[in-house]
């Protein structure tokens, strides 16, 4: 299982992907993994403020509905559209084109608190 | 997409210029419909199917053999109750005197329709202990929106609207957070403990001044019966909170114990799962509302009252929480619930609960050998098994029911309830003879045999139905809800095809 | 008990295979304090004569078999084909559950994809959910999408919409801190347009007009849902569902969902239920809508078939995060108003709604020639409208009825400002001389 090294990670299993003052964010390949196939993504809406920690999106299975929460506070300032017609590529790229929203951030040092690639690694081992 | 002659839409049947019913040709007035200007009239025809009487009834009849039934399978679905539905109530219902009277009808010659609703609340007073009924909410779901809403409305009145939590089980059906969530309320679940009900300890800690209510199922969704009743009741009262009692196991309990005297405030009853009206193939229901005297005030209009002789809605209620429905509430389901009630008398609905708790207990001795019980102790009228097999790590709950079918039964509640890993909840109710029971073990037991021999026999069941393990998946990504969405996949050649996993 | 197959000799070999030696060892945690409450509640000896006590009960009902009926208001008494009664009679259909398991459930799940689809066609709408309990509880869903969709508080209705739609509709706003804001209708019971477009700011969420209104009056929708979208508002149109084969159909209106009573699909009145509340919806909104979906697919074999489907929406799955706490609905009466639209098809749903208009109109010129009788000509109706006498409604009732007539609804409760005012309807379901001989028992009042 991929957690590539330059991005960061929370223990709820969303990565970011810093640009400047700009967070990229999308969910991992153990999460993907674990809601199986994805059938909808509810993106959330653009201008929306998000909190770090809190849930700002939903990602739905057959079976079942998933929060995803904001790595870091701040507000939306763009989203992955195509999500809504093609919410598979979540499963088949989740680093890539996977990508669910970006965030600009209202407070930089929160990007310090989220997990490095090994701890993120370790977390989803020792859960598994 | 294969499509049989058994598979193809009434849309698909369709022949220009057949119909299957016979309208009077006659026209009375002057100007009918050329009355209607225009711009009002409809603009494109509304394409509905074309077919003649003969063609829709084979058309429906056969859709109908394609399903399982109660009538047809035993049908063992934990938390629904899927009891008999007598006949005798059907006869009732379809009876002019009752299906032909118009909701509006100046009371008085509604009198029949009156003492119906009226005799129908004492009963059920009578039998959960709750001091007055409301029979408008049109299933259990609404019923619990419907006891919610007198809660809030109640706090509300004591200058107590601050008591913004509401407390459910981690075990509970969907939508009692639903329905507290749908109110504003912020929903707190309760952790059951290893003996499966209410940890009282964890209830203790989440109760407080800002508890507006606690809602409870009992038994629970595991079967079994919470002991602590009384201390639940007296531990939330003591705080100002309310106690919602949520009557879809209430199978369990006709003449053995009345939720009004564990101290409950408001109960919904489900009569299509308790008192026999039937399912449906979902709906409808009918979800009658019980209070305590201090919850009467918000019930909602109207109530039924008898003076002297005659029989009256009450609408002069001045703190109801206001109308849930239209007219009176789903009064052919009342009625239904009405005669089963009048049929079986004290003695039979006490022999309800009485044989439903027998016939699950019996049902869980012969298979704990072959499925681990989630809770190992006499449980009431449904229990809860594992599909968990150490032996067979790929088989799930769901392939279990699956094979079930090929066995002629219906599958038990899968995945539910939560607190349990692939749980299989099982209520075979009390219209179920011995022998069932026995040959349903067996089959069972088979199953259990095949997920260690021949494991793919069962990921890969039903083999004997129509259809087989429908892409889910595919039907959400691409949804094609009606016959003008699939016209539009095959002029656009965007034909389903099998998602890549699954 | 004759419903309970379990004999003594069953009970006592159950028991001994449990290793119990009585039953009250199984209820051993039931608190005794709770046990020994006894239920009393009544009995019939047999079933002959539980028939005859619930036939004497009926006989305290008139009903429409027995009297000739005016009334309409939200129920109505149409005809309803025997093929139709006879097939929600089939035992598979009637006592199945609530299809969760598709392979047991095709015969269910087509139904409800058909069903959906005759109302999505009807509608002229893109989709169309399984059912909801009434139309009042369907209006009240969808003014809580409008609300969740558009992010506002308030909802606009017209006090022309049915008086317990609007009832209930405030009922589920109120418990949810939301607003609701009525405008008024003209003397000739059209919505009053000035009110309308006063009330309509960017704070409202959703407008609600109902047509054929409560008043019978077919509503002039011309650049209302321009207006309402230049607001951001949604457009929900309460509709008639059998007045659809001829009347404008709310997507050809240009509404965003389209919500009512469809009782009058073949369902019996049944003083007021089971009924049926359908509601459709513009492909925007399809993942937002409440209640069951059934989809089509195709299963291991490349087979078609058909499954419950955006289940992710509802309270088994999302919980606290549901949009509706719908579970249970009203199956088998959208199974009937299926079959009632297939049976009629695409020239019956025409023919019936001319049939309407024709015998309400004929009814209504007939009316107006009485003396001391005025009627609503003024707007275009369907199948009722309002008659205004001088006689007070009380006095006509009592002299009709025994004459085996129910002569319309009072407005007066309804609308006090509709004092004198009663509402009568005429369907496909009267000849000529019922008509006639209503009129001349008008007359003779």
């Amino acid at each position: 299982m991929e957690f590539p090294d330059e991005l960061r990670y929370t223990q709820s299993h969303e990565w970011a992907r810093r640009e400047g003052n700009r967070v990229k964010v999308g969910i991992t390949e153990y999460a993907q993994q674990e809601i199986s196939d994805i059938v909808f993504v509810e993106l959330p809406k653009m201008s929306a403020p998000t909190v770090k920690g809190k849930a700002i999106s939903v990602v739905e299975s057959v079976k079942a509905a998933f929060d995803i929460y904001a790595p870091v506070s701040g507000t939306i300032v763009s989203l992955n559209i195509p999500l809504e017609t093609d919410p598979a590529v979540v499963n088949s790229d989740p680093y890539g084109r996977g990508w669910f929203f970006e965030i600009e951030m209202s407070q930089p040092s929160e990007w310090e608190t989220l997990l490095k690639a090994e701890d993120y690694r370790t977390q989803c081992i020792t859960t598994h | 997409m294969l499509i049989d002659s058994e598979s193809r839409l009434s849309f698909e049947k369709s022949s220009a210029g057949r119909h299957g019913a016979k309208l009077p040709k006659s026209r009375l007035a002057k100007k009918g419909a050329e009355s209607v200007p225009e711009p009002l009239r409809r603009r494109n025809p509304a394409c509905l199917p074309e077919l003649t009487e003969p063609e829709v009834v084979r058309h429906f009849v056969n859709l109908s053999k394609k399903n399982f039934s109660i009538d047809t399978h035993f049908y063992p679905l934990g938390s629904c109750s899927m009891k008999y539905n007598p006949k005798v109530n059907e006869w009732a219902a379809a009876l002019d005197s009752f299906a032909g009277v118009h909701p509006l009808q100046a009371e008085e010659t509604a009198q029949g329709w009156l003492q119906v609703f009226y005799e129908l609340e004492q009963d059920l007073k009578e039998i959960t202990g709750m001091d007055r009924f409301t029979l408008q909410p049109a299933a259990g779901a609404q019923g619990e929106l419907c006891g919610m809403m007198m809660v809030r409305a109640y706090h509300a009145s004591r200058g107590e609207p601050n008591r913004r939590k509401v407390l459910v089980p981690d075990s509970s059906h969907g939508t009692n957070p639903a329905t507290a969530a749908l109110l504003g309320y912020e929903v707190v679940e309760i952790k059951s403990n290893a003996r499966g009900r209410v940890d009282l300890e964890a209830l203790r800690r989440q109760v407080g001044p800002d508890t507006a209510c606690l809602m409870l199922t009992n038994p629970n969704t595991l079967g079994l019966f919470e002991e602590d009743i009384f201390q639940i009741t007296e531990l939330v009262h003591e705080a100002g909170g309310l106690l919602y009692y949520d009557g879809a196991n209430f199978n369990a309990l006709l003449g053995i114990a009345r939720p009004g005297d564990m101290g409950f405030d408001v109960v919904h009853l489900n009569l299509h799962k308790t008192f026999t009206t039937p399912h449906g193939g979902g709906g409808p229901g009918a979800g009658p509302v019980g209070v305590r005297q201090k919850l009467v005030p918000f019930l909602p209009v109207p109530l039924v009252e008898k003076q002297g002789d005659r029989y009256a809605f009450d609408f002069n209620r001045s703190q109801t929480i206001g109308r849930v429905k239209s007219f009176h509430g789903q009064a052919g389901m009342l009625l239904r619930a009405y005669v089963y009630i009048r049929t079986l008398g004290s003695a039979g609905l006490k022999q309800v609960s009485e044989d439903a708790i027998l016939n699950a207990n019996y049902l869980k001795a012969k298979l704990k050998q072959v499925f681990p019980v989630a809770v190992d102790e006499p449980c009431m009228h449904e229990f809860v098994l594992s599909a968990k097999l150490s032996s067979a790590k790929d088989i799930h709950a769901v392939d279990i029911g699956k094979r079930l079918l090929d066995y002629g039964f219906h599958a038990p509640t899968v995945h539910f309830p939560l607190v349990v890993p692939e749980a299989l909840m099982i209520e075979p109710t009390e219209t179920e003879s011995k022998e069932t029971l026995d040959r349903f073990a067996e089959a069972m037991i088979q199953i259990r045999n095949e997920a260690e021999k021949n494991p793919d026999l069962i990921k890969n069941a039903p083999h004997s139905l129509p259809i087989r393990r429908p892409d889910e998946v595919l039907a959400a990504r691409n949804p094609i809800l009606t016959y003008q969405d699939w016209l539009v996949s095959l002029e656009t050649k965007e034909e389903p095809k099998l998602s890549l996993r699954s | 008990m004759h419903y309970h197959p379990l004999t003594d000799n069953d009970r006592q070999e159950m028991l001994r295979t449990m290793g119990a030696r009585r039953f009250e060892d199984l209820l051993v945690g039931v608190p005794e304090k709770l046990r020994s409450r006894e239920i009393s509640v009544s009995e019939s000896p047999s079933e002959f004569e539980l028939r005859k006590q619930i036939l004497k009960i009926g006989r305290e009902n008139l009903n429409s078999q027995s009297t000739l009926s005016f009334l309409g208001g939200g129920s109505y008494e149409h005809f309803s084909p025997a093929a139709l009664a006879e097939l929600l009679n089939r035992n598979e259909f009637y006592t199945a559950y609530t299809p969760y398991q598709p392979e047991a459930s095709q015969g269910t799940l087509q139904a409800m994809f058909e069903y959906q689809s005759l109302i999505a066609e009807l509608t002229a709408l893109a989709v169309s959910n399984a059912s909801h309990y009434d139309g009042a509880t369907s209006l009240a869903e969808a003014g809580l999408l409008a609300l969740r969709h558009t992010g506002r508080r308030k909802i606009l209705v017209a006090r022309s919409v049915h008086p317990h739609f609007r009832q209930v509709l405030r009922t589920y706003l109120e418990a949810a801190d939301f607003q609701l804001e009525e405008f008024g209708f003209e003397k000739d019971g059209r919505f009053r347009r000035e009110e309308f477009e006063e009330f309509l700011t960017s704070e409202v969420g959703g407008v609600v007009i109902q047509t054929p209104n409560f008043f019978g009056v077919i509503e002039d929708l011309e650049k209302v849902a321009d207006a309402v979208h230049d607001k951001g508002t949604l457009l929900i149109l309460a509709a008639n569902p059998l007045s659809l084969g001829v009347l404008r159909a709310p997507g050809e209106w240009g509404a965003d969902l389209a919500v009512g009573e469809g009782q009058v699909l073949g369902l019996p009145m049944s003083f007021g239920g089971p009924y049926l509340g359908y509601f459709a919806a513009t492909r925007e909104l399809m993942r937002k809508i409440p209640g069951r979906l059934a989809g089509m697919t195709i299963d291991r074999e490349g087979r078609r078939a058909f499954v419950l489907t955006l289940q992710a929406r509802e309270q088994h799955i999302r919980r606290k995060r549901a949009a509706s706490n719908i579970c249970t609905n009203e199956g088998l009466c959208a199974l009937g108003a299926c079959i009632y639209l297939t049976l009629l098809g695409k020239e019956g749903i025409r023919e019936v709604g001319e049939l309407n208009l024709d015998r309400a109109h004929y009814l209504r010129d007939e009316i107006s020639r009485i003396k001391g009788f005025r009627v609503n000509r003024d707007a275009p109706i369907f199948n009722e409208f309002t008659v205004v006498s001088n006689k007070p409604f009380g006095a006509i009732q009592s002299k009709l009825v025994p004459q085996g007539i129910l002569p319309g609804i009072d407005l007066a409760p309804l609308y006090p400002e509709m004092k004198g005012a009663f509402l009568v309807c005429a369907t496909e379901t009267k000849t000529k001389e019922d008509l006639d001989r209503f009129v001349k028992a008008l007359g003779a009042v």
